[in-house]
């Protein structure tokens, strides 16, 4: 239900007739009679099992010193070659290890173990789904790290640029890349997306000379939909404008462990 | 397309809702609040709800989904908006940094149980 889908939405606005009576103070179900049976309130968020397990994976990795990076996009932007090539500009003064979420294949996790950072490979397939990485899967994946003798953790999320938004994982920072090769409106169909990340990354612009791209328009659309934050114009292949984006990186680490 | 997952999380809460001393109880309808900037879609939503309800006490019930607007307040200015478009910055000041106040709502308000026929 984005923004731009309002048209897709069957929606009830009215509820005829029903009485509603907000409880204050209470967690309890309350009853109210209405024309049919009878309605039980809820009132509790769908995603609170993750929201909570969030919370448990977030408090670790305060208590274990370790700052965790979010990486998310389409399938394809270049999630596993940025983190190949950030993890060469890592490694010398951090201790790192990535989460990869990869469906089918051990590809991605194959490039990035030949970066010499332990790289801990998870299915999705259980939850009903294998669109995003949930908070409860992240959980898991951890059981094969050693987090005492770690400073980064980066999770490759599955490529989506819709579902891993509403998954909080417990991580510090979340960065969405968006390639040179996807259209310039793709902040403004997926806004949650941009609005959920600290930081974005426009990749792959060292195809520019060969395409018919509006890197400016790119740009432009996702300060619409997130002012102020950091756009990176990078390429992975040859590292073009990787100091920035690595100065960010750096200084959110240091944020966090000091 | 994380519906699935989110019609199990349904099928869960409203299941666990339903008071332990009504046997038998069957849910009739589930009222849920969805806003606009979150990533449901709702025909997707519905189909999924109805594989995974299947055989318990929300087969067949209906999802009654309530759409919240996405509200705004501008940090430096106050002022308070809708926004319907993608963009988010304040219409009255132009500062980007402003605060949602709704929009990101994915809720179960409620469930109605069906009339029982004792
Ligand atoms: N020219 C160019 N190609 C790139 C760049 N970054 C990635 N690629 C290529 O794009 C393809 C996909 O890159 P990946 O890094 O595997 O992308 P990903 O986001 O990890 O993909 P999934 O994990 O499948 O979602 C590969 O063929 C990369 O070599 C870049 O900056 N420039
Ligand atoms: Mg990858
Ligand atoms: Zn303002």
């Amino acid at each position: 239900m984005l923004l731009d889908g309002i048209n897709t939405i069957r929606a009830c606005h009215h509820k005829e007739g029903h009485p509603h009576h907000h409880p204050h103070g209470t967690d309890q179900p309350v009853e109210t009679h209405t024309h049919g049976g009878r309605e039980i309130k809820v009132v509790r968020r769908v995603l609170d099992a993750n929201d909570i397990m969030a919370t448990v994976n977030r408090k670790l990795f305060a208590e274990k010193k370790l700052f965790v990076l979010n990486l998310m996009s389409s399938p394809g932007s270049g999630k596993t070659t940025t983190l190949e090539k950030t993890l060469q500009h890592l490694m010398p003064d951090y201790r790192c290890a990535v989460i990869v979420g990869d469906i089918c294949t051990t590809q991605d996790a194959d490039r990035l173990a030949a970066s010499g950072a332990p790289v801990v490979q998870i299915n999705t397939d259980e939850f009903g789904g294998d669109c995003h990485l949930a908070a409860h899967v992240i959980e898991k994946a951890l059981g094969g790290l050693d987090l005492d003798n770690l400073d980064v953790l980066i999770v490759e999320n599955i490529g989506n640029l819709v579902c891993p938004a509403e998954f909080d994982i417990g991580e510090d920072k979340r960065a969405v890349i968006l390639s040179v090769t996807e259209g310039e409106d793709k902040p403004l169909k997926y806004p949650l997306m941009f609005r959920e990340c600290d930081a974005a990354l426009l990749n792959k612009i060292d195809l520019l000379p060969y395409l018919d791209y509006d890197v400016r328009l790119a740009a432009d659309n996702i300060l619409q939909i997130h002012p102020d934050m950091p756009v990176f114009e990078t390429s992975a292949k040859t590292e073009e404008g990787f100091t920035p984006w690595l100065d960010w990186f750096k200084t959110a680490v240091k944020e966090k462990l000091g | 397309m994380h519906e699935m997952g989110v019609a199990m999380q349904i099928v869960e809460i409203a299941t666990a809702s339903i008071p332990a001393d009504l046997i038998g109880a069957r849910v009739e309808k589930v009222n849920l609040k969805v806003g606009k900037l979150s990533a449901i879609v709702a025909d997707s939503l519905q189909f999924c709800f109805e594989a995974v309800s299947r055989d318990t006490a929300l087969e067949g019930a209906r999802l009654n989904i309530m759409e919240i607007p996405v509200r705004a307040v501008c940090n430096a200015c106050q002022n308070e908006w809708t926004i319907d478009l993608p963009a988010f910055t304040c219409p009255q000041c132009q500062s980007g940094d402003i605060t949602l106040l709704s929009g990101r709502e994915l809720d179960i308000e409620s469930i109605e149980l069906a009339e029982e026929d004792n």
